[in-house]
Protein backbone atom coordinates (compact mmCIF):
# COMPACT_ATOMS: atom_id res chain seq x y z
CA UNK A 1 0.00 0.00 0.00
CA UNK A 2 1.39 3.41 0.46
CA UNK A 3 4.79 3.94 0.23
CA UNK A 4 7.54 4.16 3.09
CA UNK A 5 8.10 7.69 3.35
CA UNK A 6 4.52 8.91 2.79
CA UNK A 7 2.40 8.13 5.24
CA UNK A 8 -1.74 7.89 4.39
CA UNK A 9 -3.99 10.36 6.17
CA UNK A 10 -5.60 7.56 7.79
CA UNK A 11 -2.29 6.24 9.22
CA UNK A 12 -1.47 9.92 10.12
CA UNK A 13 -5.10 10.05 11.93
CA UNK A 14 -3.81 6.90 13.70
CA UNK A 15 -0.38 8.22 14.74
CA UNK A 16 -1.55 11.22 16.02
CA UNK A 17 -4.75 9.50 18.02
CA UNK A 18 -1.64 7.07 19.61
CA UNK A 19 0.17 9.65 20.72
CA UNK A 20 -2.47 11.69 22.20
CA UNK A 21 -3.37 8.50 24.13
CA UNK A 22 0.28 8.33 25.43
CA UNK A 23 0.23 12.15 26.48
CA UNK A 24 -2.69 11.60 28.23
CA UNK A 25 -1.59 8.15 29.87
CA UNK A 26 1.70 9.98 30.99
CA UNK A 27 0.16 12.97 32.23
CA UNK A 28 -2.33 11.27 34.13
CA UNK A 29 0.27 8.18 35.86
CA UNK A 30 2.20 11.67 36.76
CA UNK A 31 -0.55 12.87 38.63
CA UNK A 32 -1.32 9.89 40.18
CA UNK A 33 2.39 9.58 41.60
CA UNK A 34 2.83 13.06 42.71
CA UNK A 35 -0.43 12.69 44.64
CA UNK A 36 0.35 9.30 46.66
CA UNK A 37 3.58 11.23 47.04
CA UNK A 38 2.51 14.11 48.39
CA UNK A 39 -0.85 13.59 49.89
CA UNK A 40 0.11 9.92 52.04
CA UNK A 41 2.72 11.18 54.14
CA UNK A 42 -0.02 13.88 55.37
CA UNK A 43 -2.15 11.61 56.47
CA UNK A 44 -2.39 11.62 60.39
CA UNK A 45 -1.77 8.35 60.73
CA UNK A 46 1.08 8.25 58.32
CA UNK A 47 3.75 8.03 61.02
CA UNK A 48 2.63 5.44 63.07
CA UNK A 49 1.82 3.50 59.74
CA UNK A 50 5.09 3.80 58.61
CA UNK A 51 6.93 2.60 61.78
CA UNK A 52 4.23 -0.48 62.27
CA UNK A 53 4.37 -1.73 58.39
CA UNK A 54 7.28 -0.20 57.18
CA UNK A 55 10.02 -0.41 59.52
CA UNK A 56 13.34 -0.99 57.73
CA UNK A 57 15.40 -2.40 60.49
CA UNK A 58 12.65 -5.43 61.25
CA UNK A 59 12.75 -5.64 57.47
CA UNK A 60 16.50 -6.23 57.22
CA UNK A 61 16.27 -8.57 60.08
CA UNK A 62 13.48 -10.34 59.37
CA UNK A 63 14.18 -10.92 55.62
CA UNK A 64 16.75 -13.53 55.16
CA UNK A 65 14.98 -16.04 57.15
CA UNK A 66 11.57 -15.05 54.98
CA UNK A 67 13.29 -16.08 51.98
CA UNK A 68 14.38 -18.90 53.92
CA UNK A 69 11.49 -20.28 54.92
CA UNK A 70 10.31 -19.29 51.30
CA UNK A 71 12.57 -22.48 50.10
CA UNK A 72 9.69 -24.29 51.55
CA UNK A 73 7.15 -22.46 49.89
CA UNK A 74 8.62 -23.39 46.44
CA UNK A 75 9.97 -27.19 47.30
CA UNK A 76 5.79 -27.59 47.72
CA UNK A 77 5.35 -25.85 44.55
CA UNK A 78 7.66 -27.34 42.77
CA UNK A 79 6.37 -31.10 43.56
CA UNK A 80 2.65 -29.87 43.49
CA UNK A 81 2.71 -28.26 40.15
CA UNK A 82 3.60 -31.19 37.76
CA UNK A 83 1.32 -33.60 40.10
CA UNK A 84 -1.81 -31.25 39.88
CA UNK A 85 -1.13 -31.25 36.06
CA UNK A 86 -1.37 -35.45 35.89
CA UNK A 87 -3.84 -35.51 38.25
CA UNK A 88 -6.55 -32.95 36.68
CA UNK A 89 -5.77 -34.26 33.03
CA UNK A 90 -6.95 -38.17 34.48
CA UNK A 91 -9.77 -36.51 35.87
CA UNK A 92 -10.52 -34.35 32.73
CA UNK A 93 -10.66 -37.68 31.02
CA UNK A 94 -12.43 -39.66 33.11
CA UNK A 95 -15.29 -36.93 33.17
CA UNK A 96 -15.11 -37.13 29.27
CA UNK A 97 -14.98 -41.01 28.92
CA UNK A 98 -17.74 -41.28 26.35
CA UNK A 99 -18.15 -45.50 26.52
CA UNK A 100 -21.30 -46.64 28.13
CA UNK A 101 -18.95 -49.21 30.05
CA UNK A 102 -16.89 -46.60 31.80
CA UNK A 103 -20.04 -44.64 33.72
CA UNK A 104 -18.57 -45.53 36.78
CA UNK A 105 -15.30 -43.71 35.96
CA UNK A 106 -17.41 -40.71 35.02
CA UNK A 107 -18.63 -40.86 37.91
CA UNK A 108 -15.51 -40.86 39.91
CA UNK A 109 -14.71 -38.11 37.82
CA UNK A 110 -17.56 -36.11 38.67
CA UNK A 111 -17.84 -36.93 42.56
CA UNK A 112 -14.28 -36.13 43.10
CA UNK A 113 -14.17 -32.34 41.07
CA UNK A 114 -17.66 -32.01 43.41
CA UNK A 115 -16.39 -32.89 46.23
CA UNK A 116 -12.33 -31.20 45.82
CA UNK A 117 -13.45 -28.14 44.16
CA UNK A 118 -16.67 -27.64 47.17
CA UNK A 119 -14.51 -27.84 49.91
CA UNK A 120 -12.22 -25.14 51.02
CA UNK A 121 -8.61 -25.81 50.24
CA UNK A 122 -7.85 -25.21 53.97
CA UNK A 123 -10.56 -27.54 55.60
CA UNK A 124 -9.21 -30.22 52.86
CA UNK A 125 -5.35 -29.49 53.79
CA UNK A 126 -6.54 -30.18 57.50
CA UNK A 127 -8.46 -33.20 57.07
CA UNK A 128 -6.14 -35.28 55.24
CA UNK A 129 -2.72 -33.57 56.74
CA UNK A 130 -3.70 -34.41 60.39
CA UNK A 131 -6.68 -37.63 59.37
CA UNK A 132 -4.80 -39.73 56.65
CA UNK A 133 -1.34 -40.14 59.11
CA UNK A 134 -3.76 -40.55 62.54
CA UNK A 135 -6.39 -42.87 60.48
CA UNK A 136 -3.89 -45.33 58.95
CA UNK A 137 -1.14 -44.98 61.81
CA UNK A 138 1.51 -44.06 59.55
CA UNK A 139 5.09 -43.42 61.14
CA UNK A 140 7.70 -41.51 60.13
CA UNK A 141 8.81 -40.31 57.47
CA UNK A 142 5.53 -41.28 55.86
CA UNK A 143 3.19 -39.27 58.27
CA UNK A 144 4.65 -36.13 57.56
CA UNK A 145 2.77 -32.88 57.34
CA UNK A 146 4.46 -31.38 54.32
CA UNK A 147 3.85 -34.41 52.29
CA UNK A 148 0.44 -34.40 53.15
CA UNK A 149 -0.62 -30.85 53.12
CA UNK A 150 1.20 -31.15 49.15
CA UNK A 151 -1.19 -34.15 48.62
CA UNK A 152 -4.36 -32.69 49.72
CA UNK A 153 -3.30 -29.38 47.92
CA UNK A 154 -2.75 -31.28 44.58
CA UNK A 155 -6.59 -32.48 45.27
CA UNK A 156 -8.05 -29.28 45.79
CA UNK A 157 -6.54 -27.93 42.64
CA UNK A 158 -6.88 -31.04 40.08
CA UNK A 159 -10.22 -30.68 41.02
CA UNK A 160 -10.27 -26.92 39.10
CA UNK A 161 -8.15 -27.73 36.77
CA UNK A 162 -9.65 -30.64 35.35
CA UNK A 163 -12.58 -28.39 34.89
CA UNK A 164 -10.41 -25.95 32.98
CA UNK A 165 -8.98 -29.25 31.09
CA UNK A 166 -12.40 -30.28 30.31
CA UNK A 167 -13.54 -27.09 29.01
CA UNK A 168 -10.88 -27.12 26.57
CA UNK A 169 -11.48 -31.10 25.65
CA UNK A 170 -14.94 -29.98 24.77
CA UNK A 171 -13.60 -26.87 22.85
CA UNK A 172 -11.77 -29.02 20.42
CA UNK A 173 -14.47 -29.45 17.35
CA UNK A 174 -16.31 -32.37 17.00
CA UNK A 175 -14.91 -32.54 13.61
CA UNK A 176 -11.35 -32.78 14.79
CA UNK A 177 -12.61 -35.94 15.78
CA UNK A 178 -14.78 -37.59 12.74
CA UNK A 179 -11.14 -36.23 10.88
CA UNK A 180 -9.44 -37.97 13.20
CA UNK A 181 -11.12 -41.28 13.24
CA UNK A 182 -11.72 -41.84 8.88
CA UNK A 183 -8.07 -41.64 8.76
CA UNK A 184 -8.29 -44.75 10.60
CA UNK A 185 -6.95 -43.61 14.82
CA UNK A 186 -8.49 -45.31 17.55
CA UNK A 187 -9.89 -43.07 19.64
CA UNK A 188 -7.53 -43.32 22.35
CA UNK A 189 -4.67 -41.92 19.69
CA UNK A 190 -7.44 -39.29 18.80
CA UNK A 191 -7.63 -38.04 22.06
CA UNK A 192 -3.76 -38.01 22.83
CA UNK A 193 -2.76 -36.93 19.18
CA UNK A 194 -5.36 -34.48 17.85
CA UNK A 195 -7.63 -33.72 20.85
CA UNK A 196 -5.48 -32.90 23.87
CA UNK A 197 -2.44 -31.05 22.24
CA UNK A 198 -5.36 -28.40 20.86
CA UNK A 199 -6.97 -28.22 23.93
CA UNK A 200 -3.85 -27.73 25.99
CA UNK A 201 -2.92 -24.79 24.13
CA UNK A 202 -6.35 -23.14 24.92
CA UNK A 203 -6.34 -23.22 28.03
CA UNK A 204 -2.48 -22.93 28.92
CA UNK A 205 -3.76 -18.75 29.89
CA UNK A 206 -6.14 -19.98 32.81
CA UNK A 207 -4.16 -22.80 33.73
CA UNK A 208 -1.42 -19.97 34.11
CA UNK A 209 -3.76 -18.43 36.57
CA UNK A 210 -4.56 -21.31 38.94
CA UNK A 211 -0.87 -21.43 39.25
CA UNK A 212 -0.37 -18.35 40.16
CA UNK A 213 -3.32 -19.09 42.25
CA UNK A 214 -1.72 -22.56 43.60
CA UNK A 215 1.70 -20.52 44.74
CA UNK A 216 -0.26 -18.31 47.25
CA UNK A 217 -2.01 -21.35 48.27
CA UNK A 218 0.73 -22.68 49.59
CA UNK A 219 0.80 -21.36 52.38
CA UNK A 220 -2.02 -22.89 53.68
CA UNK A 221 0.26 -25.99 54.58
CA UNK A 222 1.55 -24.08 57.39
CA UNK A 223 -2.12 -24.54 59.28
CA UNK A 224 -0.04 -28.31 59.62
CA UNK A 225 2.90 -26.74 61.10
CA UNK A 226 5.44 -26.22 58.60
CA UNK A 227 7.04 -22.55 58.62
CA UNK A 228 6.49 -21.77 55.51
CA UNK A 229 7.53 -18.00 54.73
CA UNK A 230 3.93 -16.87 55.88
CA UNK A 231 3.84 -18.07 59.17
CA UNK A 232 7.80 -17.56 59.24
CA UNK A 233 5.91 -13.35 58.86
CA UNK A 234 3.75 -14.57 61.58
CA UNK A 235 6.23 -15.62 64.04
CA UNK A 236 8.45 -12.43 63.41
CA UNK A 237 5.61 -10.23 63.53
CA UNK A 238 4.88 -11.39 67.06
CA UNK A 239 8.18 -10.95 68.13
CA UNK A 240 8.50 -7.90 67.36
CA UNK A 241 5.14 -6.41 67.51
CA UNK A 242 5.50 -5.08 64.04
CA UNK A 243 3.54 -5.88 60.89
CA UNK A 244 7.01 -5.09 58.20
CA UNK A 245 7.69 -9.03 58.46
CA UNK A 246 4.14 -9.38 56.79
CA UNK A 247 4.99 -6.37 53.83
CA UNK A 248 8.09 -8.10 53.42
CA UNK A 249 6.25 -11.56 52.38
CA UNK A 250 4.25 -9.63 50.62
CA UNK A 251 7.06 -8.56 48.50
CA UNK A 252 8.44 -12.43 47.93
CA UNK A 253 5.03 -13.55 46.96
CA UNK A 254 4.55 -10.56 44.57
CA UNK A 255 8.01 -11.07 43.10
CA UNK A 256 7.05 -14.90 41.67
CA UNK A 257 3.39 -13.53 41.10
CA UNK A 258 3.83 -10.57 39.04
CA UNK A 259 6.29 -12.50 36.52
CA UNK A 260 3.77 -15.01 36.36
CA UNK A 261 0.52 -12.75 35.88
CA UNK A 262 2.78 -11.15 32.96
CA UNK A 263 3.65 -14.12 31.35
CA UNK A 264 0.12 -15.60 31.55
CA UNK A 265 -0.89 -11.82 30.18
CA UNK A 266 1.55 -12.96 27.11
CA UNK A 267 0.15 -16.30 26.56
CA UNK A 268 -3.35 -14.89 26.53
CA UNK A 269 -2.38 -12.35 24.13
CA UNK A 270 -0.27 -14.30 21.78
CA UNK A 271 -3.05 -16.91 21.98
CA UNK A 272 -5.59 -14.13 20.59
CA UNK A 273 -3.47 -13.12 17.76
CA UNK A 274 -3.33 -17.02 16.36
CA UNK A 275 -6.98 -17.77 16.97
CA UNK A 276 -8.41 -14.42 16.10
CA UNK A 277 -7.69 -14.83 12.46
CA UNK A 278 -6.08 -12.13 10.50
CA UNK A 279 -5.02 -8.97 12.75
CA UNK A 280 -6.09 -5.73 12.00
CA UNK A 281 -4.27 -2.99 12.17
CA UNK B 1 -23.60 12.31 79.61
CA UNK B 2 -20.29 11.07 81.06
CA UNK B 3 -20.25 13.37 83.98
CA UNK B 4 -24.06 12.87 84.78
CA UNK B 5 -23.47 9.39 85.09
CA UNK B 6 -20.53 9.48 87.33
CA UNK B 7 -21.87 10.59 90.43
CA UNK B 8 -24.74 8.17 90.82
CA UNK B 9 -21.94 5.74 89.90
CA UNK B 10 -19.84 7.32 92.81
CA UNK B 11 -22.50 7.22 95.39
CA UNK B 12 -23.14 3.82 94.15
CA UNK B 13 -19.71 2.46 94.42
CA UNK B 14 -19.40 4.40 97.86
CA UNK B 15 -22.64 2.43 99.51
CA UNK B 16 -21.00 -0.30 98.38
CA UNK B 17 -18.11 -0.10 99.49
CA UNK B 18 -19.83 0.86 103.03
CA UNK B 19 -21.76 -1.73 103.29
CA UNK B 20 -19.53 -4.65 102.63
CA UNK B 21 -16.41 -2.69 104.39
CA UNK B 22 -16.03 -5.09 107.12
CA UNK B 23 -17.30 -8.29 105.11
CA UNK B 24 -13.74 -8.76 104.04
CA UNK B 25 -14.71 -12.08 102.35
CA UNK B 26 -12.77 -11.74 99.64
CA UNK B 27 -9.33 -13.51 99.99
CA UNK B 28 -7.71 -11.74 97.43
CA UNK B 29 -8.41 -8.23 98.33
CA UNK B 30 -8.09 -8.35 102.00
CA UNK B 31 -4.40 -8.73 102.64
CA UNK B 32 -4.00 -5.22 100.83
CA UNK B 33 -4.36 -1.81 102.74
CA UNK B 34 -8.33 -2.01 101.13
CA UNK B 35 -7.74 -0.15 98.72
CA UNK B 36 -10.83 -0.55 97.60
CA UNK B 37 -12.42 2.07 100.17
CA UNK B 38 -10.79 5.44 98.27
CA UNK B 39 -12.57 5.37 94.91
CA UNK B 40 -11.26 8.25 93.01
CA UNK B 41 -11.35 9.33 89.70
CA UNK B 42 -9.63 12.29 87.81
CA UNK B 43 -12.19 14.35 88.11
CA UNK B 44 -13.00 13.97 91.82
CA UNK B 45 -10.78 13.94 94.47
CA UNK B 46 -11.08 12.08 97.05
CA UNK B 47 -11.06 14.53 99.40
CA UNK B 48 -14.49 15.93 98.73
CA UNK B 49 -16.41 12.79 97.26
CA UNK B 50 -15.33 9.51 98.39
CA UNK B 51 -15.16 8.65 102.06
CA UNK B 52 -12.59 10.67 104.16
CA UNK B 53 -9.86 8.43 104.58
CA UNK B 54 -7.43 10.29 102.46
CA UNK B 55 -3.96 8.70 104.39
CA UNK B 56 -4.85 6.05 102.50
CA UNK B 57 -4.45 7.11 98.71
CA UNK B 58 -1.38 5.43 97.33
CA UNK B 59 0.98 6.63 95.18
CA UNK B 60 -0.12 4.55 92.46
CA UNK B 61 -3.88 5.90 92.60
CA UNK B 62 -2.67 9.70 92.74
CA UNK B 63 -0.86 8.72 89.72
CA UNK B 64 -3.67 7.69 88.09
CA UNK B 65 -5.93 10.64 89.27
CA UNK B 66 -2.63 12.57 87.33
CA UNK B 67 -2.89 10.43 84.17
CA UNK B 68 -6.18 9.89 83.68
CA UNK B 69 -7.93 6.26 81.58
CA UNK B 70 -9.16 5.73 78.43
CA UNK B 71 -12.99 6.66 79.74
CA UNK B 72 -13.10 9.25 82.88
CA UNK B 73 -13.78 7.33 86.20
CA UNK B 74 -13.69 3.84 84.96
CA UNK B 75 -10.37 1.98 84.60
CA UNK B 76 -10.88 -0.12 81.60
CA UNK B 77 -9.18 -3.92 81.51
CA UNK B 78 -8.52 -5.67 78.51
CA UNK B 79 -8.03 -9.65 78.01
CA UNK B 80 -8.33 -12.66 76.00
CA UNK B 81 -11.38 -13.22 73.48
CA UNK B 82 -11.48 -16.35 75.07
CA UNK B 83 -9.88 -16.16 78.77
CA UNK B 84 -9.18 -19.67 80.66
CA UNK B 85 -7.53 -20.87 83.97
CA UNK B 86 -6.17 -20.74 85.68
CA UNK B 87 -5.90 -16.84 84.39
CA UNK B 88 -9.31 -16.33 84.04
CA UNK B 89 -12.03 -18.83 85.18
CA UNK B 90 -14.97 -19.61 83.50
CA UNK B 91 -14.27 -16.80 80.82
CA UNK B 92 -15.38 -14.60 83.51
CA UNK B 93 -12.83 -12.38 84.52
CA UNK B 94 -15.72 -10.07 86.22
CA UNK B 95 -16.24 -12.76 88.95
CA UNK B 96 -12.13 -12.29 90.08
CA UNK B 97 -12.31 -15.50 90.17
CA UNK B 98 -8.11 -16.95 88.26
CA UNK B 99 -4.57 -15.12 88.64
CA UNK B 100 -4.97 -12.45 86.40
CA UNK B 101 -8.63 -11.51 87.01
CA UNK B 102 -7.38 -11.11 90.77
CA UNK B 103 -4.35 -9.65 89.30
CA UNK B 104 -6.48 -7.00 87.36
CA UNK B 105 -8.46 -5.92 90.70
CA UNK B 106 -5.83 -5.94 92.72
CA UNK B 107 -3.74 -3.33 90.63
CA UNK B 108 -7.33 -1.65 90.16
CA UNK B 109 -7.37 -1.11 93.67
CA UNK B 110 -4.43 0.30 94.08
CA UNK B 111 -5.00 2.88 91.71
CA UNK B 112 -7.77 4.17 93.04
CA UNK B 113 -10.98 2.14 91.77
CA UNK B 114 -13.34 0.23 92.91
CA UNK B 115 -14.56 -2.98 91.96
CA UNK B 116 -17.81 -1.27 89.95
CA UNK B 117 -15.21 0.92 88.34
CA UNK B 118 -13.76 -1.89 85.87
CA UNK B 119 -15.24 -2.77 82.82
CA UNK B 120 -13.70 -5.74 80.38
CA UNK B 121 -13.53 -5.90 77.12
CA UNK B 122 -11.93 -8.66 74.87
CA UNK B 123 -8.63 -8.42 72.38
CA UNK B 124 -7.18 -10.84 70.03
CA UNK B 125 -3.54 -11.31 71.26
CA UNK B 126 -2.19 -9.90 68.33
CA UNK B 127 -4.76 -6.97 67.85
CA UNK B 128 -2.26 -4.87 70.09
CA UNK B 129 -0.34 -4.72 67.76
CA UNK B 130 -1.96 -2.45 65.34
CA UNK B 131 -1.44 1.33 65.30
CA UNK B 132 -3.75 3.31 66.48
CA UNK B 133 -5.75 4.09 69.64
CA UNK B 134 -5.90 1.02 72.01
CA UNK B 135 -9.74 0.92 73.60
CA UNK B 136 -8.54 0.07 76.80
CA UNK B 137 -6.22 1.20 79.72
CA UNK B 138 -4.33 -1.93 79.76
CA UNK B 139 -4.34 -5.36 78.73
CA UNK B 140 -3.32 -9.04 80.43
CA UNK B 141 -3.28 -11.70 78.44
CA UNK B 142 -0.02 -13.53 79.20
CA UNK B 143 2.15 -11.02 77.58
CA UNK B 144 5.81 -11.95 77.56
CA UNK B 145 7.99 -8.73 78.05
CA UNK B 146 10.30 -8.60 75.41
CA UNK B 147 12.61 -5.42 74.52
CA UNK B 148 11.81 -5.71 70.98
CA UNK B 149 7.83 -5.68 71.56
CA UNK B 150 8.40 -2.64 74.14
CA UNK B 151 9.48 -0.67 71.10
CA UNK B 152 6.04 -0.94 70.22
CA UNK B 153 4.01 -1.26 73.26
CA UNK B 154 4.65 0.00 76.93
CA UNK B 155 4.94 -2.81 79.69
CA UNK B 156 4.45 -2.65 83.20
CA UNK B 157 6.92 -4.43 85.41
CA UNK B 158 6.52 -8.31 85.25
CA UNK B 159 3.13 -10.08 87.58
CA UNK B 160 4.38 -13.34 87.00
CA UNK B 161 7.47 -15.00 85.50
CA UNK B 162 6.56 -18.63 83.89
CA UNK B 163 8.74 -21.42 82.97
CA UNK B 164 8.69 -23.23 79.61
CA UNK B 165 7.26 -26.94 80.02
CA UNK B 166 7.55 -29.99 77.67
CA UNK B 167 4.04 -32.37 77.63
CA UNK B 168 2.81 -34.79 75.54
CA UNK B 169 1.62 -38.42 75.49
CA UNK B 170 2.65 -40.61 78.27
CA UNK B 171 4.28 -43.16 76.03
CA UNK B 172 6.10 -39.87 74.14
CA UNK B 173 9.63 -40.23 73.94
CA UNK B 174 10.00 -37.08 75.70
CA UNK B 175 8.25 -39.07 78.29
CA UNK B 176 12.03 -40.00 79.91
CA UNK B 177 13.74 -36.45 79.00
CA UNK B 178 16.09 -35.22 81.46
CA UNK B 179 18.03 -32.93 79.92
CA UNK B 180 17.14 -29.96 77.17
CA UNK B 181 19.83 -32.71 74.93
CA UNK B 182 17.49 -35.12 75.11
CA UNK B 183 14.66 -32.78 73.34
CA UNK B 184 17.00 -32.24 70.76
CA UNK B 185 16.15 -35.43 68.66
CA UNK B 186 12.31 -34.61 69.15
CA UNK B 187 10.16 -33.37 67.03
CA UNK B 188 8.29 -30.73 68.72
CA UNK B 189 5.09 -28.64 68.54
CA UNK B 190 4.58 -25.12 69.73
CA UNK B 191 1.91 -22.60 69.43
CA UNK B 192 2.20 -19.59 67.11
CA UNK B 193 2.43 -16.00 68.59
CA UNK B 194 4.15 -17.31 71.92
CA UNK B 195 7.34 -16.85 73.42
CA UNK B 196 7.90 -20.22 73.54
CA UNK B 197 8.78 -20.67 69.78
CA UNK B 198 11.74 -17.93 70.90
CA UNK B 199 12.93 -20.42 72.99
CA UNK B 200 12.82 -23.29 71.30
CA UNK B 201 14.52 -21.79 68.50
CA UNK B 202 17.23 -20.01 70.52
CA UNK B 203 17.74 -21.99 73.13
CA UNK B 204 16.66 -26.04 72.47
CA UNK B 205 17.28 -25.74 69.28
CA UNK B 206 16.22 -29.10 67.73
CA UNK B 207 17.73 -30.75 65.14
CA UNK B 208 14.37 -30.62 62.96
CA UNK B 209 12.63 -27.18 62.85
CA UNK B 210 9.63 -27.14 65.50
CA UNK B 211 6.23 -27.22 63.71
CA UNK B 212 4.04 -23.96 64.48
CA UNK B 213 0.52 -24.45 65.06
CA UNK B 214 -2.66 -21.83 65.08
CA UNK B 215 -3.92 -23.53 68.14
CA UNK B 216 -3.81 -26.20 70.51
CA UNK B 217 -6.60 -28.22 68.76
CA UNK B 218 -4.21 -28.20 66.05
CA UNK B 219 -1.24 -29.21 68.34
CA UNK B 220 -3.39 -32.22 69.90
CA UNK B 221 -4.33 -33.28 65.84
CA UNK B 222 -0.62 -33.67 65.13
CA UNK B 223 0.60 -35.34 68.04
CA UNK B 224 -2.32 -37.74 67.08
CA UNK B 225 -1.09 -38.29 63.67
CA UNK B 226 2.25 -38.65 65.33
CA UNK B 227 3.59 -35.61 63.62
CA UNK B 228 5.08 -34.76 66.85
CA UNK B 229 6.37 -35.78 69.77
CA UNK B 230 5.71 -33.31 72.29
CA UNK B 231 4.61 -29.57 72.81
CA UNK B 232 6.77 -26.71 74.87
CA UNK B 233 4.50 -24.11 76.08
CA UNK B 234 4.90 -22.03 79.27
CA UNK B 235 4.29 -24.52 82.52
CA UNK B 236 0.50 -22.60 83.45
CA UNK B 237 -0.68 -23.35 79.78
CA UNK B 238 0.91 -26.87 79.86
CA UNK B 239 -0.29 -27.91 82.79
CA UNK B 240 -3.88 -26.42 81.59
CA UNK B 241 -3.29 -28.45 77.93
CA UNK B 242 -2.79 -31.75 79.78
CA UNK B 243 -5.70 -30.87 82.56
CA UNK B 244 -8.20 -29.74 79.92
CA UNK B 245 -7.73 -29.73 76.28
CA UNK B 246 -5.97 -33.04 75.99
CA UNK B 247 -6.61 -35.93 77.61
CA UNK B 248 -3.99 -38.69 78.26
CA UNK B 249 -1.18 -35.87 78.08
CA UNK B 250 1.12 -35.07 81.28
CA UNK B 251 3.78 -32.29 81.21
CA UNK B 252 6.93 -34.28 81.55
CA UNK B 253 8.75 -31.19 83.15
CA UNK B 254 9.70 -27.69 83.55
CA UNK B 255 13.33 -26.47 81.65
CA UNK B 256 15.40 -25.24 84.41
CA UNK B 257 16.53 -21.58 83.95
CA UNK B 258 13.68 -20.90 81.52
CA UNK B 259 11.38 -18.82 84.42
CA UNK B 260 13.07 -15.84 82.67
CA UNK B 261 10.26 -14.70 81.24
CA UNK B 262 7.87 -12.35 82.58
CA UNK B 263 3.85 -11.52 82.09
CA UNK B 264 3.42 -7.89 81.92
CA UNK B 265 0.68 -5.41 81.58
CA UNK B 266 0.31 -3.95 78.29
CA UNK B 267 -0.56 -0.61 77.29
CA UNK B 268 -0.56 2.11 74.63
CA UNK B 269 3.06 2.85 74.05
CA UNK B 270 3.88 5.86 76.17
CA UNK B 271 0.49 5.79 78.19
CA UNK B 272 1.29 7.71 81.54
CA UNK B 273 -0.56 5.29 83.38
CA UNK B 274 2.57 2.62 83.16
CA UNK B 275 4.24 3.97 85.48
CA UNK B 276 1.49 4.09 87.96
CA UNK B 277 1.04 0.57 86.99
CA UNK B 278 4.63 -0.20 88.05
CA UNK B 279 3.71 1.90 91.78
CA UNK B 280 0.48 -0.49 91.59
CA UNK B 281 2.73 -3.59 91.59
CA UNK B 282 5.28 -2.75 93.54
CA UNK B 283 3.09 -1.95 96.37
CA UNK B 284 0.80 -5.44 95.74
CA UNK B 285 4.53 -7.17 95.65
CA UNK B 286 5.69 -5.39 99.57
CA UNK B 287 2.64 -5.98 100.99
CA UNK B 288 2.37 -9.63 99.86
CA UNK B 289 -0.57 -9.39 97.66
CA UNK B 290 0.87 -10.47 94.93
CA UNK B 291 2.43 -13.23 96.48
CA UNK B 292 -0.50 -14.46 98.03
CA UNK B 293 -2.29 -13.97 94.78
CA UNK B 294 0.36 -16.13 93.29
CA UNK B 295 0.26 -18.72 96.08
CA UNK B 296 -4.07 -19.11 95.70
CA UNK B 297 -4.20 -19.57 91.99
CA UNK B 298 -0.66 -20.41 90.49
CA UNK B 299 0.94 -23.03 93.44
CA UNK B 300 0.09 -25.83 91.82
CA UNK B 301 1.35 -24.64 88.42
CA UNK B 302 4.58 -23.89 89.60
CA UNK B 303 5.38 -27.77 90.73
CA UNK B 304 6.28 -30.26 87.44
CA UNK B 305 9.98 -32.10 87.45
CA UNK B 306 12.79 -30.51 86.45
CA UNK B 307 14.65 -31.01 82.75
CA UNK B 308 18.00 -29.55 83.01
CA UNK B 309 19.07 -26.64 80.74
CA UNK B 310 22.20 -28.63 79.28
Amino acid sequence: MGGVAELTRRQQYDQRQRRRSIAAAAASSVVAVVALVVLVPRLSGWESVRSSFFDGDVLATTFPKLLRAFLLDLKILAWTAPAVLVLSVLVALARGARSPVLFPLRAVGVVFTDVFRGVPTILVITLIGFGVPAAFGLRRPWNDPVLWGSVALTLSYAAYVAEIIRSGIEGVHESQRAAARSIGMTSGQTMRSIVLPQAFRSTVPPMMNSFVSLQKDVALVSVLGPVEVLRRAEIEQSRFFNFTPYVGAAIIFLSLTIPLTRLADYLLARQQRRTGGTQIT
Amino acid sequence: MRRSLLIPALVAAAVFVTACGDDGGDPVLDTSPDPTSAPTSPETSPATDAPDDGDDVSAAAACAAEAGTFTDGVLTIATGEFAFPPYVLDDAPESKQGFEAAVAYAVAGQLGFADDQVTWVRTGFDEVIAPGEKEFDFNLQQYTITPERANVVDFSEGYYSAAQAVLGYTDSPAAGATSVADLKGLKIGVQASTTSLNYIEDVIQPDDDPLVYNDNAAAKAALDAGQIDAIVADLPTALYITAVEIENTTVFGQIEGSGTDEFGLLLAKDNPLTECLDLALQALKADGTLDAITEEWMAEYAEAPLISAS
